[in-house]
This record gives structure tokens, C-alpha cells and sequence, in this order.
């Protein structure tokens, strides 16, 4: 398995992705460490994963994800995107992902207005043999987030869609796994914490497993996370 | 010719960034105020002279980046 993180100015999660992955190819026998993407190259080798990381690309000017959805790098991440490679944006990567039409919808400002960083707990709403292998539907999950604009919109007939074809990943949940107005830590609609697109190859989520992947970390959370997707890519 | 596009939030879409500065106004004593939405105003130069060609590059300008059409709505103004 090959992957590769593609790197912003700005980006600040891309070191801790690349470990949480290489750690987990290293317990599989896969091996080997993820290929690190500047935004400037148009091309890169092949891989089976594209992880767009967390951070505060181009300063969030614009949009949050505006001009990283535009850099010369992803254009080719795109096209490869087309092709079925599985990409994962996380955070910021997220919003990179909305931006290029890539997963539908927009993050937009917390409701609050403040700046939230905290672990939470999501529920995985969709269960698949990609990105939540390692899940079963319904596990609740602790994750890290930290952002500003991390409150998902969608029009109504969009969030239909999205049910109707099982496109919520996870949404934010009580620890005993349900679904409540006090644990939206941002004012997305219906809870939602990460989408997928309709072939669900593409992954967005605004909480970070990466940052609870090391005993190092406060916890080993978000390791079935890169085990699982790491194990599928195998 | 100047280009000023304006960017604001489609109705339906929540502002908390404008209901916030509402309740500074009000709290500051401003009377009979509603609806409160922030936007953003963006102003260039082009040095296309034709108003439709204008026109047109603008709009693909807003489509592409400017803009977030899934959230937000432009208005162009264009001078001569």
C-alpha cells in the first residue's frame, strides 16, 4: 500500500498524519512510510491513498480550503480522485474538499463563533470496508478536534441525498452514542462530522484520529482508523 | 474598468458572525435592528475595456473562486 500527503503552506497536521500512517503500515506488513506531496508539484507517484491533512492552508484566506483547492497540486488529486483513489481529507482537508466540489456541502464558522479544541465522540453513521473497516455501524468513537469552521451546511434536498445514500460518515454523539443538540460541538447540521462522496472513495471529517494515534498522544483511539484503512489498501 | 463583487450569504444560511454583530449593535443601544448579515467586498482593476467580456470574466472569476456558491450569493459592479 502507497500513499502520499500532500502538503500546504500553512499545514500543520501533515508530520502527524505521515506517522499515524507509517506506524500503521509498520504493524501490517505492508511497511514503508507515506510519500510527502509539496502543493507546487503537479505530479507524483501512483499510490492508493491521498491524504489531504489538517492545518490552516494559505492562512484560510479567502475561505478556509479556497486556494488550497486551487493549487497546482490538485488539479492531479482531482483527476486521480475520478479514477477511484481513495483520498482522505482531514479538518482543513475537508474543507479543501468541499471546496473542489470533490464532497458536497460547506464549513462554515462555528455556530458559536469560538474556536474549538477538545476531544469529542462520533458515531459511525455509515460502516464500510475502506475507511471504517476496522468499525462496526453504530461504534462510537473518541476523537480529537480542533477548528474554527468546522459547522457543515447543506441545503435540504442535498442532506436528503446524502441519507438516502448513506453518504453521513460519522456524525458527533453523547459517549453512550446518541445523537444530541449538546454534543454538536459546532453547530453542523444534523451533527454531521464527516461525509463521504457517492462511491464513497473520498472521505471528509473535521475530527483528527491522527491526533489520538500514539500512547504518546493521550490515547491509541484513532489507530483502528489507519490499521483498517492501511489493512483495506493491502 | 473597476470590478467590485460583492459576496454575501444565501438566504437560509445561518450567520452567526452577523447575529453576533447584531447583538453588539443593540447591546451598544442601536434601536430597530433586524437581520444583521456579513459579507465581503472584493475590488479589482481588469483591462478588458468591452462591459459584456467584462462581465463574463468576472462571473467565471466568482463561479471559480471568488465565491462559494453552495453558501454564498455575488453581485458584480462593474465602472468604467
Amino acid at each position: 500500500m502507497k500513499a502520499a500527503v500532500i502538503v500546504f503552506p500553512g499545514s500543520n497536521c501533515d508530520r502527524d498524519v505521515q506517522v499515524a500512517l507509517e506506524q500503521a503500515m509498520g504493524r501490517h506488513a505492508t511497511g514503508g512510510e507515506p510519500l510527502m506531496v509539496w502543493h507546487k508539484d503537479r505530479y507524483f507517484d501512483k499510490v492508493d491513498l491521498i491524504v489531504l491533512p489538517g492545518g490552516f492552508s494559505y492562512g484560510d484566506y479567502l475561505r478556509c480550503g479556497a486556494m488550497a483547492a486551487n493549487s497546482p497540486v490538485m488539479k492531479e488529486v482531482v483527476a486521480r480522485a475520478a479514477k477511484g483513489v481513495a483520498v482522505l481529507g482531514i479538518c482543513n482537508g475537508f474543507q479543501m474538499l468541499t471546496e473542489t466540489g470533490l464532497l458536497p456541502g460547506a464549513l462554515m464558522r462555528n455556530a458559536d463563533l469560538r474556536f474549538v479544541c477538545r476531544d469529542v465522540t462520533i458515531k459511525v453513521e455509515t460502516g464500510q470496508n475502506l475507511f471504517t473497516a476496522n468499525y462496526a455501524q453504530g461504534d462510537a468513537i473518541r476523537v480529537p478536534v480542533a477548528h474554527h469552521d468546522g459547522n457543515y451546511f447543506a441545503d435540504d434536498d442535498e442532506l436528503a441525498g446524502l441519507e438516502d445514500r448513506d453518504q453521513i460518515a460519522f456524525r458527533y454523539c453523547a459517549p453512550d452514542g446518541a445523537v444530541t443538540p449538546e454534543a454538536n460541538p459546532n453547530g453542523s447540521q444534523r451533527n454531521i462530522a464527516g461525509v463521504y462522496n457517492e462511491t464513497k472513495t473520498v472521505l471528509g471529517l473535521m475530527p483528527h484520529p491522527e491526533r489520538l494515534a500514539d500512547p504518546k498522544l493521550g490515547g491509541i483511539d484513532g489507530r483502528p482508523f489507519f490499521d483498517g484503512l492501511v489493512e483495506a489498501l493491502s | 474598468m473597476k470590478a467590485r463583487v460583492h459576496v454575501t450569504l444565501k438566504n437560509g444560511v445561518l450567520d452567526p458572525q452577523g447575529k453576533a454583530i447584531e447583538h453588539a449593535l443593540v447591546s451598544l443601544g442601536f434601536d430597530g435592528i433586524d437581520d444583521v448579515r456579513q459579507g465581503k467586498v472584493i475590488e479589482f482593476s481588469l483591462t478588458e475595456s468591452d462591459p459584456a467580456k467584462a462581465r463574463a470574466n468576472v462571473e467565471a472569476m466568482c463561479e471559480k473562486l471568488l465565491a462559494n456558491t453552495v453558501i454564498e450569493n455575488y453581485a458584480i459592479e462593474l465602472d468604467a
